[in-house]
């Protein structure tokens, strides 16, 4: 198809040219200065991770005076978790273990390997995953299965003789 | 290079026909007259295209329950990054899009772009109109604000005083009785599944007509070469599509949509007021009242509609020039005189907003968690001009220290000392003492010792008529039997809550006579002028409505 070669009255070929090429670049040019004012803010909008609220961050746990070495036990605690425009309040459980420096250690309740949720057997000494049957020592080591790192544990702090329990770190994989 | 892509788009267009179709689009003749009037379709055209993305935007954050609504517009607002941007465009857009919509019309009407064979073209243009204005209607809703549910209750209330046909119309809506979860689907999906197909539909079919027809001429168009509608009146509509865009996006970036107190079904002492486009009519109905009341919800509306569409068939004249067409000048003057008329009637009888319902509930809301001795010495930290040598926040070097963690750093018995006579514990300190009695020193004290990097805001964001409402509770000792924040005494009510508890005309009524309206209370009577006492209504209606947890 021609371009339809219209002159007006006082212009010719030529005139008709460049007020052609201006009206071309000027729809180029605005189309895309509107186009990045919106494509740059929607970008914006969906990528930039959104602020959120402060969240406190260690949560009371419970008293472990009566905590006996190498005896774990596992604690239930309640944690705010902001979710969207919403603050959640979750159930959250940890296995806390005073260990024989009198340390007191809290494990994340999932089994490294697949998440399922792992138990102590008091005979056997150990924690054991129903799962796929990984193991892991009172230290959260792992002694057999196929779980590929220790325990997570989380970031813990005492005060007055009750834990506190912060956020749960990933463990590294197991050498 | 260049001769490979026009083979590739040829062999597309064999295929499709998308090129010679979008060339056959933009290269269509249009009338030698045709220019910079007739840019209002294109700008309605991408203002549309506007609304449908940043709506779906604005979905992809939003939940559409009443609630669980509000709260998620405010983290729209507060906390997604350009989250205030989107919402200001849609909200902003569609004002805009009510102007650009009644400025097209207006055009084709002046210009007699209505007349035969082009009825059809028009009459699907009114109807576009109608569902411009249920956008704006069910669109009100959606923020789940006490703005948004009030003027709804308005709005459905008079649909249902349609005669016959009302009580359907509120079933239909499930307004029947009062606003609420029902209502709200219906409204979003009137809004968001229902009128945007119908819109796509009728702005195609719109489209078609007008390219059925022709662009319409005025007479000795016949006369004159026809143009290419591409690139000369593409670029005129461009330029005005990219004018109205920058207007609206400084609009979105500069005029702050406030949100409201979430929805208050118990709130009597609101005042509803409709979208500034619905205010005529909402000001009709104050001159038909009682059984004429019809005549302004139903029979005008209906004429002025059904006049809309007849236009074409009640003016069958030949199309003359613009400057014989008299008569529609006429009318749109008129037209334009009573829309504006009633406007201004309407804004000048509102009632202003109450304090409370005017605070805007997407910025810093800290200053509610203060509690009255706090707040008082907010006020006391303005009066003395504290921040003009002082920061709380931000870092402009001042010649005084930032005053966030002071009360850490130092006792309450410094701080007093400090206050009174700088230099004393300060040496070579130059501050002037703070003229303050006691008292006042106190609640100036409990201010600092609130003060931490994340709530310090407040010394800027708490409004005139909380800080002037607790220094009026501090100077009445009203702590001593009432709490607020989960500070002060236990005799009386805790406050917080009260606006669901109580109106404000109620707590006027009961601080004048307490007896009269709680009649056992020992709470002697409080006869406070104006303005403290509408300040200190407006303070204790405002309290979160649980004290914070700590």
């Amino acid at each position: 198809m021609t371009n339809p070669t219209t002159t007006d009255s006082n212009g010719g070929e030529f005139l008709n040219t460049t007020r052609r090429t201006f009206h071309l670049a000027a729809i180029y040019v605005l189309g895309a200065l509107i186009s990045l004012a919106m494509a740059i803010p929607t970008a914006v909008y969906l990528l930039v991770p959104p602020k959120g609220r402060k969240q406190s961050g260690f949560i009371d746990a419970g008293d472990i005076s009566q905590l006996k070495p190498g005896e774990p036990i596992e604690l239930n605690f309640q944690q705010e978790r902001l979710d969207g425009w919403r603050l959640e309040t979750e159930k959250k459980t940890a296995w806390v273990v005073k260990g024989a420096d009198n340390k007191v250690v809290a494990f994340g309740p999932q089994c490294t390997h697949l998440g399922c949720a792992y138990h102590w057997e008091a005979g056997m000494n150990l924690f054991l995953c129903p799962c796929h049957g990984s193991d892991f020592a009172l230290d959260g080591k792992v002694l057999a299965g196929p779980a590929p790192r220790p325990l997570d544990r989380y970031v813990t702090r005492i005060e007055n003789n009750r834990l506190q329990i912060g956020e749960l770190k990933q463990s590294a994989p197991q050498a | 290079m260049r001769k490979k892509i026009g083979d590739l788009i040829e062999e597309v267009d064999r295929r499709t026909g998308l090129h010679t179709g979008l060339r056959k689009f933009l290269y269509e003749e249009i009338p030698a007259s045709s220019g910079w009037h007739q840019v209002f379709g294109s700008i309605a055209l991408f203002l549309i295209l506007i609304q449908f993305f940043t709506g779906i935007m604005l979905a992809f954050n939003y939940a559409p329950t009443p609630g669980d609504a509000y709260s998620s517009l405010r983290y729209i607002l507060t906390e997604v990054t350009a989250g205030r941007l989107m919402r200001g465009l849609h909200h902003w857009g569609a004002s805009m899009m009510i102007v650009i919509v009644v400025l097209h019309m207006v055009q084709v009407f002046l210009w007699g772009a209505y007349k035969k064979p082009r009825e059809g073209t028009w009459i699907v243009g009114v109807i576009l109109l109608l569902l411009t204005l249920a956008y704006g209607l069910t669109g009100y809703l959606l923020p789940w604000d006490n703005r948004a549910y009030w003027g709804t209750v308005v709005t459905t209330q008079i649909g249902a005083t349609v005669p016959v046909m009302g009580q359907y119309v509120s079933r239909l809506l499930a307004s029947t009785g009062d606003i609420g979860v029902v209502t709200f689907a219906r409204f979003y999906g009137l809004h968001v599944l229902l009128l945007p197909p119908a819109t796509l539909l009728l702005v195609a079919f719109h489209v078609f007509l007008v390219r059925r027809h022709g662009v319409a001429p005025v007479p000795g168009d016949e006369a004159k070469a026809k143009k290419s509608f591409f690139p000369e009146q593409v670029f005129k509509d461009t330029v005005a599509v990219f004018i109205a865009f920058a207007i609206l996006f400084v609009m979105a970036v500069v005029v702050r949509v406030p949100l409201e107190r979430m929805a208050d079904p118990t709130d009597t002492s609101y005042i509803p007021r409709p979208e500034w486009y619905f205010l005529f009519l909402f000001q009709m109905l104050k001159v038909f009242s009682g059984p004429l009341e019809v005549v302004g919800t139903v029979v005008l509306p209906t004429i002025a509609i059904l006049a809309l569409i007849l236009t074409p068939f009640i003016d069958r004249s030949r199309v003359v020039r613009l400057r014989q067409r008299t008569l529609a000048f006429g009318v749109v003057v008129l037209a334009a005189l009573g829309w504006g008329g009633l406007t201004l009637a309407a804004v000048k009888s509102t009632p202003p907003q109450t304090a409370a319902s005017s605070i805007d509930f997407s910025g810093p809301t800290q200053w509610m968690q203060l509690s009255p001795a706090e707040m008082a010495g907010v006020s006391w930290y303005r009066q003395e001009n504290c921040a003009s040598c002082h920061n709380v926040i931000g870092d402009t070097p001042k010649s005084g220290p930032n005053l966030v963690n002071t009360a850490r750093r130092h006792d309450a018995d410094w701080m007093m000392a400090h206050f009174k006579a700088p230099a004393t514990v300060t040496p070579g300190s130059t501050m002037a003492p703070v003229n303050l009695s006691d008292a006042q020193l106190k609640d100036m004290l409990a201010l600092m010792v609130k003060l931490t990097p994340d709530n310090a805001e407040v010394v800027d964001s708490a409004p005139a008529f909380a800080t002037a409402g607790a220094v009026i509770f501090e100077k009445n000792s009203c702590g001593t039997c009432h709490s607020v924040n989960g500070v002060g005494g236990k005799i009386g009510p805790a406050l917080n809550g009260l606006d669901n508890r109580r109106s404000e005309a109620w707590v006027i009524e009961h601080f004048q006579n307490p007896q009269k309206m709680s009649p056992k209370t020992p709470m002697p009577p409080y006869k406070f002028p104006d303005p403290d006492m509408q300040n200190e209504v407006s303070y204790l209606l405002t309290l979160p409505d649980k004290a914070p947890t700590q």
